[in-house]
């Protein structure tokens, strides 16, 4: 596949550069997430982040140490124990249920099937859907291009993009009511980010 | 004191928390045990888990819990500390959808006359309309 996420191995190696490569790009965006949550947020989402990955990298020896499945679940553990606000068991939820719905050698179907389970535990974590301004405004669409075969970086930047024009009705954005609109969501940029950082990764490996 | 429900204060501010909870022993005294938090692992405004999770152990009585949150990411924050409890008190432990002063007082007063864990929600639940 053109996606280079065809089955392959994952050694340690490979887990430390995927793990490692979504973390410091989440790190290095820390101030931009901030100023997108001042914006129609509480302005918390770059530090809660950047603590979250931080405690990541910090743990990155023994979470790499484990199969695929089982580094994910612990690295979705850390980010529901050090992110806090919401965010930290929403993406909490999303790795931990792709670590659960992958196998250790995870084909491209293997992959859309379990990013598919994935986006449904978070939206029912958050109670939210398609359209609400949120990080799923990412995630269905990077979906969509994997299930076609696509590379899915340019469909995650567009999707983070076409949040701008939306109104928020989930979480503290959609105490702005309409004020929310204008603005980037700040959790579907983060979840582009770390799409990016992940797909870049694999890419190499392909 | 496990005889009643026990009530839990999840605020992103430590100091609502702790004030919320002397509200509720001042007004409904000692019969329910309490237990509050409030402010993230970093010790800034926020939510975590980890300690929901304590409180949540603290506060816990054989005839259940239940949680007063004040904004979204408490409430998230509450749910996934329910579902990482053992399987056996997932069941006895409810978010009451209420403020979190009114709604603490109020589920801490009907918890002190040994009510049912569906009673004492209902009853905080009771002051938001609709």
């Amino acid at each position: 596949m053109e996606t280079g996420l065809a089955a392959m191995t994952f050694d340690e190696n490979q887990r430390k550069s995927l793990i490692e490569g979504v973390a410091l790009q989440v790190i290095a965006h820390a101030d931009e997430l901030t100023s997108l949550d001042q914006a129609i947020g509480d302005g918390d989402h770059g530090v809660n982040m950047k603590r979250g990955f931080e405690a990541v990298l910090a743990d990155l020896d023994s979470h790499v140490a484990k199969p695929l499945p089982e580094a994910l679940k612990a690295l979705g553990m850390t980010l529901v124990m050090k992110v806090g606000g919401a965010s930290g068991p929403l993406y909490g939820t999303l790795f931990m249920t792709l670590g659960k719905e992958l196998p250790a050698e995870p084909s491209a179907e293997d992959l859309v099937r379990a990013l598919g389970a994935a986006i449904d535990a978070v939206k029912a974590r958050g109670k939210s859907d398609v359209g609400q301004k949120t990080m799923i405004d990412v995630l269905v669409p990077v979906l969509d291009a994997l299930a076609a075969g696509e590379e899915p970086r340019a469909a995650a930047d567009r999707a983070a993009e076409a949040t701008i024009p939306m109104q928020a009705v989930r979480g503290r954005a959609s105490f702005l009511g309409a004020r929310s609109i204008g603005h980037m969501d700040p959790g579907a940029r983060s979840s582009a980010l770390i799409v990016t950082a992940a797909a870049e990764v694999l890419e190499k490996r392909a | 004191m496990s005889a009643n429900v026990g009530i839990v204060i999840v605020s992103h501010s430590a100091d609502v928390a702790r004030g919320t909870a002397e509200m509720v022993r001042q007004m409904v005294g000692d019969e329910v045990s309490l237990a509050f938090c409030g402010g993230d692992p970093g010790g800034g405004l926020g939510t975590n888990v980890e300690s929901i999770m304590a409180a949540i152990d603290s506060a816990w009585s054989e005839k259940g819990v239940a949680i007063l949150v004040d904004l979204g990411g408490a409430e998230t924050n509450s749910e996934m500390a329910i579902e990482m409890q053992p399987r056996e008190r997932q069941s006895r432990i409810v978010v009451c959808n209420a403020p979190i002063v009114e709604g603490a007082v109020m589920a801490a007063t009907e918890a002190s006359g040994g009510a049912p864990l569906e009673d004492v929600q209902r009853t905080a639940e009771e002051l938001y309309p609709g």
